[in-house]
């Protein structure tokens, strides 16, 4: 059978001549806890499946879980960043349903306290303007173990002949970051859905809390989306997609379920309520297992877990220790560096601001950080197969490397080799200055010494620069700095030779 | 008989360690007595359900070795334990009674068994019990009842009647029970052995396989008031891997044991609850509760009367939140990682497989608290049952929190009858519910309470219980009231059946 892609004749611009949308985000963060939410095992990506598991994780009889408090004060900084109040007494519920990786066939997770709630995120938006984003709420819950299905045609359960389950991920902490609905955005629904990941994902990486990557399932978002006609005010009957796999599948889907949505509105029909699946290669979505009957997961408190009651001094550390939110800190570094939005852009783009910003932090002008890290540092990465933080050198030695420049005990070729040494596990600058030899000379007797023995041994090129032709010069300076091996200012050669010939 | 099964632990302790006899020469007496009385499981006291008589003569002579090096881990080292199987142990299977487990070895141990190994204790093997804790009778075991050792054709309690019925047969000194609404207690009372549930979160319940986990309590089972607090002290304490496990100190029981022997009890104020009398309550238990509150005056106390009139409350209560928190802790059974699996033949999906294994797996008392737990807790009905049974806990633990601003501790009957007839009530739920009448209360409250034996119903001559209550984490209260009691009662005898025609048969 295959499957029927619907169409989804209307343009944003289109359904918005009779509708207005409302949106619902829900974006799931796995935390990088160095363990899991309920248990000691590792929280780790990509280990051999059923090794980072134990009585805990694995729900076996008996087993009780136990509060990660690194994933507490995780949630806490969130709900903080995205300017949310902080729940004096929240507790932990269980939700019930069964299904094969979830091993307790219940997750725990928060139902009516969830530890933080009413915030919001002003999210920039391509034009430069501001958009908020109301938070309705950020609670905790662990992950469920991944189900792998085995002999269909699409990985999914459906036609598949058997299943293999990993529980790995099972108990990973989560935190799940709800948006009230969205309402009034029109056709810039799209862009302010993807602004709004793209934004909350600057934020949870300025915070360090989770590795935020949507193609690992770090960030997974799905996207509630429902039609009002306008004028009215009654919310539309929504659908929610998930498997948004990517920033640009977020805006994709958003546009794709609106338009669905006119046209089945518009042509007399009516929206079910269901869980859609976005598909990445055509940018549609399709349904997928209809609920047919009402989902009820028999919420109750977690008996297993008290409340949790985070002191009112802990939070105010956590709030002052709060990062700059990432857009404020790049409109300040922009201003600061004196940079154009094309510079900015292509060093956020290269993941290099945080290094010159470290760089220029070690003490390094920020033009001269900025230049290392986009050129000869971005062509080593390049070169390496690896991206720029990835290489092995710290914004600490790359200022050294600047300042030994400054100095005058490097020429900007000798850095690059100082630079090469380090990459290459020679130790610090220094070290390499010393291992290879590569300071400048600037020692004026040798460099005299060294430019009369050239003169000396082509006396008929000296005769010719005595004569006035300086022109000459060159070659004797050549001649010095390939003694030198290249360490010596060849400027300053140039006019030691032609003071000699006076 | 061997005398040595008829020896208190803290006799038997003091001979092991004074080395008038070795841990193993007490081990085997008790293996033997085992061996003599508790099979064939269709006739016998059928008061385990596994017995690891290898494991228990190496930990025996552990002991032995370690006593003789003068490294004895504690008081109770070389003593013999029965272990409910409903507590994880890696080197015995853990069945909860069940067929969905039949079988099942843990990879961990319970914090419990961990500690009682690290004491020195011998486990002997893991005792019966009803399917999952769910009952007052053990007649809901996957594997057949335990038996009355006082009387053969009778239940031994329930849940923990496998634990109850092996230290009144003298099959084991001590045992460890849990208790969700009497299950160590009840036992106690109907088997004439000591039954206590300590205050919620003092003992560790992680690797007890939960039933309701916010009623859920590991508490000991003994022959004495003194061993029971003995075995207390080594179970109990903080444990991190529980977080509902108290950080507070464990109150002094073995202290309040000894205190309480010394027969004075001038000072203490005991309430006797009034609503624990009455209608459904056998008159050989109430009489003999009646003699148990005159001797109490008699040891200097001074007793009131106290009405807790939520208590009418707390049985309704009961059965809708341990059943509610049973759907979901008995969700985990689904044979997809360990235990039953049923319908794995290629031709069922996986939600299949999990319902004609559930279907198979469970017996029908299981199924029927996991249906009313699903009810409970469905959207429609939340807040008409599990709702409502929460704000009638609320009102209890108020109860109680009057009670004890007047009183010490409380007393009542344990169970409203002797020892009931094995099948008399298993085709009645509601009858066999009204079993765990009086022990309920404390579990809804959190508090301590405890079984002591309170002489024989005058009516048909089987042991009756008397259960003391005490506030939360003043267990050393209850423990001071029954040691005094127990002490002014004198040695009964006798204290373990005979057993003659068990023994006859073999």
């Amino acid at each position: 059978m295959t499957a029927t892609v619907e169409s989804a004749p209307y343009t944003v611009e289109e359904v918005c001549e009779h509708f207005d949308p409302v949106m619902g985000l829900e974006v799931h963060v796995e935390l990088n806890t160095a363990t899991k939410m309920f248990c000691g095992c590792a929280n780790r990506f990509g280990a051999e499946p059923n090794t980072n598991v134990c009585p805990v994780c694995l729900g076996l009889p008996g087993s009780l879980p136990r509060v990660n408090g690194t994933a507490v004060e995780s949630a806490i900084k969130i709900g903080l960043a995205l300017n949310c109040q902080v729940r004096e007494r929240s507790g932990f519920a269980r939700k019930n349903y069964f299904y094969p990786d979830m091993p307790k066939n219940f997750q725990i997770s928060q139902y009516e306290d969830p530890i933080v709630f009413d915030g919001h995120l002003d999210v920039p938006l391509d034009d430069g303007s501001t958009w908020r984003v109301e938070i309705e709420r950020a609670h905790m819950e662990e992950d469920t173990g991944k189900s792998l299905h085995i002999g269909g045609a699409t990985g999914r359960i459906h036609g598949a002949d058997h299943s293999l389950l990993d529980y790995n991920r099972s108990g990973v902490p989560l935190i799940e970051i709800v948006t009230k609905p969205i309402i009034g955005a029109g056709v810039r629904a799209p862009e302010v859905a993807r602004a709004y990941v793209t934004a909350l994902r600057d934020v949870l990486r300025g915070l360090g809390v989770s590795d935020v990557r949507m193609d690992q399932g770090s960030m997974r978002c799905d996207a509630n989306v429902s039609l009002m006609p306008k004028g009215t005010s009654t919310f539309g009957t929504r659908t929610e997609t998930k498997n948004v796999n990517s920033l640009r599948s977020v805006e994709r889907a958003v546009r794709y379920e609106m338009g669905r949505h006119a046209g089945v509105l518009l042509s007399g029909g009516s929206i079910r309520q269901e869980t859609r699946h976005f598909d990445e290669q055509s940018g549609t979505t399709s349904p997928g297992r209809p609920k047919e009957t009402f989902a009820d997961y028999r919420f109750f408190p977690e008996p297993d877990l008290p409340p949790l009651e985070p002191s009112r001094d802990w939070v105010e550390t956590l709030r002052a220790g709060l990062p700059e939110r990432p857009w404020e800190r790049r409109a300040r570094i922009q201003t600061e560096w004196g940079l154009s939005d094309e510079e900015l852009r292509d060093l956020v783009n290269a993941d290099a601001l945080d290094l010159v910003a470290d760089t220029v932090d070690a003490g390094a002008p920020p033009e001269s950080a900025r230049s290392w890290w986009v050129s000869y540092l971005t062509q080593q990465a390049n070169a390496a197969g690896v991206t720029l933080p990835e290489l092995a050198i710290t914004p600490a030695q790359v200022a050294r490397v600047v300042a030994l420049v400054a100095e005058g005990t490097l020429t900007n070729k000798l850095a690059r080799q100082v630079v090469d040494g380090v990459l290459a596990g020679e130790g610090e600058p220094d070290d390499v200055v010393a291992g290879r030899g590569l300071a400048v000379v600037s020692d004026e007797s040798a460099l005299t010494a060294a430019v009369d023995e050239a003169l000396a041994a082509q006396p008929d090129i000296a005769e010719k620069i005595r004569a006035g032709k300086t022109k000459a010069a060159g070659a004797i300076v050549g001649a010095v700095m390939k003694a030198t091996r290249g360490q010596a200012d060849a400027a300053r050669v140039q006019e030691l030779v032609l003071e000699r010939c006076r | 008989m061997n005398e040595l099964i008829d020896l208190d632990a803290a006799e038997l302790a003091r001979r092991i360690h004074g080395r008038e006899v070795s841990s193993v020469e007490v081990t085997r007496a008790h293996l033997e007595r085992i061996d003599a009385v508790d099979g064939p499981a269709e006739s016998g006291v059928h008061a385990f359900l596994h017995v690891d008589a290898e494991g228990a003569l190496a930990a025996a002579e552990a002991a032995d070795r370690a006593i003789a090096d003068g490294t004895a881990a504690s008081a109770l080292a070389g003593v013999p334990i029965a272990l409910k199987d409903n507590l994880t142990t890696t080197d015995m299977p853990t069945t909860c009674a069940s067929r969905i487990l039949e079988g099942w070895r843990p990879p961990y141990d319970a914090t419990v068994v961990t500690r009682l190994r690290a004491a020195g204790l011998v486990p002997l093997g893991k005792t019966n019990l009803d399917e999952f804790a769910m009952g007052s009778s053990t007649e809901n075991s996957a594997f057949g009842p335990s038996r009355n050792p006082w009387d053969l054709t009778r239940i031994p309690g329930g849940s923990g009647g496998g634990s109850s019925s092996a230290v009144a047969a003298g099959e084991a000194p001590l045992a460890l029970g849990s208790d969700t609404g009497g299950s160590i207690r009840q036992p106690g009372a109907v088997t004439g052995t000591v039954g206590v549930k300590p205050t919620y979160g003092t003992v560790s319940r992680y690797g007890l396989v939960a039933f309701s986990s916010s009623l859920d309590q590991i508490g000991p089972c003994a022959r004495s008031v003194l061993d029971a607090a003995l075995l207390h002290e080594v179970i109990g304490g903080h444990d991190r891997n529980d977080q509902t496990s108290v950080s507070a100190p464990l109150p002094p029981v073995v202290e309040a044991a000894l205190a309480g022997a010394r027969g004075d009890l001038a000072g203490v104020r005991i309430g006797v609850v009034t609503e624990f009398s009455g209608e459904g309550y056998q008159p050989g238990v109430l009489a003999a509760f009646t003699d148990a509150v005159r001797a109490l005056g008699e040891l200097g106390a001074e007793v009131v009367e106290v009405s807790c009139p939520s208590f009418a409350y707390a049985l309704p209560a009961y059965y809708l939140i341990a059943p509610s928190e049973a759907s979901s802790n008995l969700a985990r059974f689904d044979a997809m990682r360990y235990g039953l699996r049923v319908g794995d033949d290629g031709e069922h999906a996986s939600d299949e497989v999990m319902s004609l294994t559930r279907e198979a797996g469970f017996g029908a008392e299981v199924k029927r608290r996991i249906m009313i737990g699903t009810h409970a807790l469905s959207a429609g009905s939340y807040d008409a049952l599990y709702g409502k049974a929460q704000k009638a806990r609320t009102l209890i633990v108020r109860d109680f929190t009057a009670a004890f601003e007047t009183c010490d501790v409380l007393i009542s009957p344990t169970t409203p009858t002797t020892a009931f007839p094995i099948g008399e009530r298993a085709d009645d739920p509601l009858a066999m519910y009204l079993a765990d009448l009086c022990t309920i209360p404390s579990n809804l409250a959190g508090n301590a309470a405890l079984s002591v034996p309170c002489g024989r119903s005058a009516d048909d001559g089987l042991p009756v219980g008397l259960q003391v209550m005490a506030p939360a984490l003043a267990d050393d209260r209850a423990y001071r009231v029954a040691a005094a009691y127990e002490a002014a009662q004198g040695a009964t005898t006798p204290r373990i059946p005979e057993l003659r025609a068990l023994e006859a048969s073999r």
